[in-house]
């Protein structure tokens, strides 16, 4: 399931890409237009659905496009209700179940209610992965999601509260909702939704809001990286006095920078960082500061790796912007229980930098397949290492073959490290290291390469791009 | 029996009805009759609260006020204070006296003795569970008679836990603690913690009245009660944020401290 959710947020990220295409031709207001007032209409599905037209149920990309049904029989305190039955996570239909009901027509003014409330049961105790509403799959503006939600067999009253509701004009994406089987061991059940509208409840607090999750991140940054605002939360007091977290989009927020000559911050919450220096990227919602912020540290130009020259038919990449890249299962494997290794890899100016810090040592894996690098003589990869080079320091580059199984272990992997030390190993400076497939005795084979793995980190910063074989 | 049956539940459902009725917001329900100002606190003097209306009760009593209640009760201006046109009293976590919290209970006892009358405050309320401000009368008696029969009168008790949900209580000899008479109210589209609301009595031989804004939600008599009646004679005023206790149990990670009540006014007529 883990893959499904990751398709369906795909898709729907790509299409919101699309739609801000597809949008900028919008005209501006002249000056003597009245702005029009969309219906003030609260009610999407009280035992059948209010006006929201014919052509409203779009399901995610990989998800069960038919989950979804009207039920006669079940409801909250009548007799019909919407239903959905999430599949098993077998079903060649897809594996999950999820779509945005998108009203069909211009959209809804919804500044005077507070929440998005509906009855919910299911068909055993599951917990729902997504339940939300605001999105369109044009813009996707002005999102808001509870997530996790527990549902139980009998009717419970759900509320997701509006986060400002003033932002709300002309709103079509009147909900949405994705649920899979991670809970249920892969196992289907189905659920009913019923009385969902908007309302305006009196009874919720905002207790605050918070970007990057409430914590201030710090991240070290060239001139041309973009960094995203992320972790977008508002927390509320429901009227049973628990609290209640809602994920939102950016566009509920004001973004500002404390130093706009060093990094700017959009509507979207995408950082530029634009000189050396530090700016603090906060935000705030309807006029209130939102705790937690972003500091950028513009270290200021960034020194690209040297530009590979090899043509595309000499060389299988394992990684790099020049090549096409053959299929990756991980640049960074995250190997237990002894990795302190952590990726914050970036892009500058549309050159991806694989960024190791606190770097130890690192696995990159390419298993599915392995390579069949016979016919190449050479491997290759360029290294920055920002910090210091202590005395005595190594970078250990391992190339490893999982031998004819295909697989690692079963006794036939073989593998060669060769290890780099000063005066190669340079601060602030790329290193080119090229190592023959001929100086690589440990290596029995080379027809199921599978791993790259560095050693020797310091727990410090190390930079890596162009990582590919070569004859 | 068939038609008995239906006979009970035609009556049940006529009372029912009358519930309903009785408890709405008419605007022909009255809800008050004293309108003769006899004593009011506006808290507009800066600084501790004005020492001819209240004292305080400090510490923990015995067993955290009967209640298991966790707070140390203080006099420093930190737990209680006037200003800005307020009472304030705040509860804070903190260590203090082998308490892990801090809060205040004022009351007007020997100073502010009232039988019968309208009795009223307009407070906003905390948030967070573990919170239990209340606004309650005991007799004044209550030195040398035992509690419960002294009588306690809750004009108001508060969980934090419960924002829309406010108490009004009476604990008397033979109706105390679990068997107190009780009834609560709920806001149908407001909270007590974001918004100042009017909680009172009116009270006459008799009878207490029980309000909250312009809602008359409850009465009990001699005839609600299965014990003597205890209300015909002096009471005194009491203001108090208990932390923890039996009632609302312990404060958790939502918690958030300080937590303040804040009193506009307490006012009595006859």
């Amino acid at each position: 399931m883990k893959n499904s959710k990751f398709n369906f947020l795909a898709s729907f990220l790509l299409l919101g890409v699309m739609s801000i295409i597809s949008t900028s031709c919008e005209r501006e207001l002249s000056d003597d237009a009245t702005e029009a007032t969309f219906p003030k209409i609260a009610e999407i599905f009280t035992d059948d659905f209010v006006a929201m037209g014919s052509n409203f149920y779009f399901p995610y990309g990989g998800s069960k496009a038919t989950a979804w049904s009207v039920d006669r029989e079940e409801g909250y305190n009548s007799n019909a209700s919407m239903r959905f039955d999430v599949p098993n996570v077998t079903d060649p239909e897809g594996n999950y179940a999820g779509a945005i009901f998108r009203m069909d027509g211009a959209g809804r003014n919804l500044t005077e209610f507070d929440a998005l409330t509906f009855y919910i049961k299911a068909s055993q105790g599951v917990t729902i992965a997504e339940l939300g509403f605001g999105e369109d799959f044009l813009e996707n503006k002005y999102m808001a999601t509870i997530t996790n939600v527990s549902v139980g067999t009998n009717w419970s009253k759900v509320i997701i509260p509006i986060p400002d509701a003033s932002k709300l004009l002309q709103e079509r994406g009147m909900f949405r909702y994705a649920a899979g089987t991670q809970g249920t061991g892969g196992m289907g059940y189905t659920f009913w939704i019923d009385d969902l509208k908007f309302e305006k409840l009196g009874t919720i607090r905002t207790i605050g809001a918070s970007i990057m999750n409430g914590n201030n991140v710090s991240v070290n940054t060239f001139v041309g990286v973009n960094s995203n605002i992320t972790g977008i939360i508002s927390t509320f007091n429901l009227p049973n006095g628990q609290n209640q977290i809602v994920n939102l989009s950016t566009a509920y927020f004001e973004f500002s920078s404390s130093n706009p000559t060093v990094a700017t911050v959009d509507s979207n919450g995408l950082v530029s960082s634009l000189s050396a220096g530090t700016s603090v990227i906060t935000g705030t919602i309807n006029g209130v500061q939102a705790t937690g912020s972003l500091t950028i540290n513009c270290q200021g130009n960034f020194v690209h790796a040297p530009t590979p020259t090899r043509s595309q038919a000499n060389v299988i990449s394992i990684f790099s912007d020049e090549y096409n890249n053959i299929p990756v299962n991980y640049y960074n494997g995250y190997w237990q229980p002894w990795q302190t290794t952590v990726s914050s890899d970036f892009t500058v100016n549309g050159d991806n930098i694989l960024n190791y810090t606190v770097f130890n040592f690192v696995g990159i894996e390419f298993s599915a397949p392995t390579v069949n690098a016979t016919s190449m003589t050479h491997f290759h990869m360029d290294a920055f290492i920002p910090g210091t080079i202590a005395p005595g320091r190594q970078l250990r580059v391992i190339v490893v073959d999982f031998g004819a199984d295909g697989a690692f272990g079963g006794g036939d992997d073989t593998r060669h490290s060769t290890t780099f030390t000063a005066p190669f190993l340079v601060s602030q400076n790329w290193m080119s290291i090229d190592i023959p497939f001929s100086a690589m005795p440990g290596l029995a084979s080379r027809s199921n390469v599978a791993q790259i793995i560095l050693e020797g980190g310091d727990n410090s910063v190390i930079y890596v791009d162009n990582v590919y074989f070569y004859n | 029996m068939i038609i008995k049956y239906n006979t009970i539940k035609t009556l049940v459902f006529s009372t029912l009805l009358l519930a309903i009725m009785g408890c709405s917001t008419d605007e022909k329900q009255t809800v008050t009759t004293m309108n003769n100002l006899v004593f009011q606190d506006e808290f507009n003097e800066n600084g501790a609260p004005n020492s001819a209306y209240w004292s305080y009760n400090i510490g923990t009593g015995s067993n955290g006020w009967g209640n298991n209640e966790l707070q140390y009760y203080t006099d420093r201006p930190q737990n209680v204070v006037v200003e800005d046109g307020m009472l304030k009293i705040t509860a804070r976590r903190e260590l203090y006296m082998g308490s892990n919290y801090t809060s205040a209970r004022i009351l007007t006892k020997g100073k502010v003795e009232q039988k019968y009358g309208r009795i009223e405050a307009r407070i906003k309320l905390p948030l967070g569970r573990g919170l239990w401000p209340a606004f309650w009368m005991l007799g004044a008696n209550s030195d040398t008679v035992t509690w419960p029969q002294c009588g306690e009168i809750d004009i108001m008790e508060y969980l934090g836990s419960n924002p829309t949900t406010v108490l009004g209580t009476v604990h008397g000899p033979g109706y105390s603690a679990g068997e107190s008479i009780s009834k609560s109210y709920t806001l149908p589209n407001s909270r007590f913690d974001t918004d100042f609301h009017i909680f009172g009595i009116e009270w006459g031989e008799d009878y207490i009245n029980y309000y909250i804004d312009d809602v008359l939600y409850n009465q009990i008599t001699p005839e609600d009660v299965p014990g003597e009646w205890v209300f015909n004679q002096p009471f005194y005023i009491i203001l108090n944020m208990a932390v923890g206790g039996n009632l609302p149990g312990s404060p958790n990670t939502e918690t958030a401290f300080p937590q303040t009540m804040l009193v506009d006014y307490v006012r009595i007529y006859q």
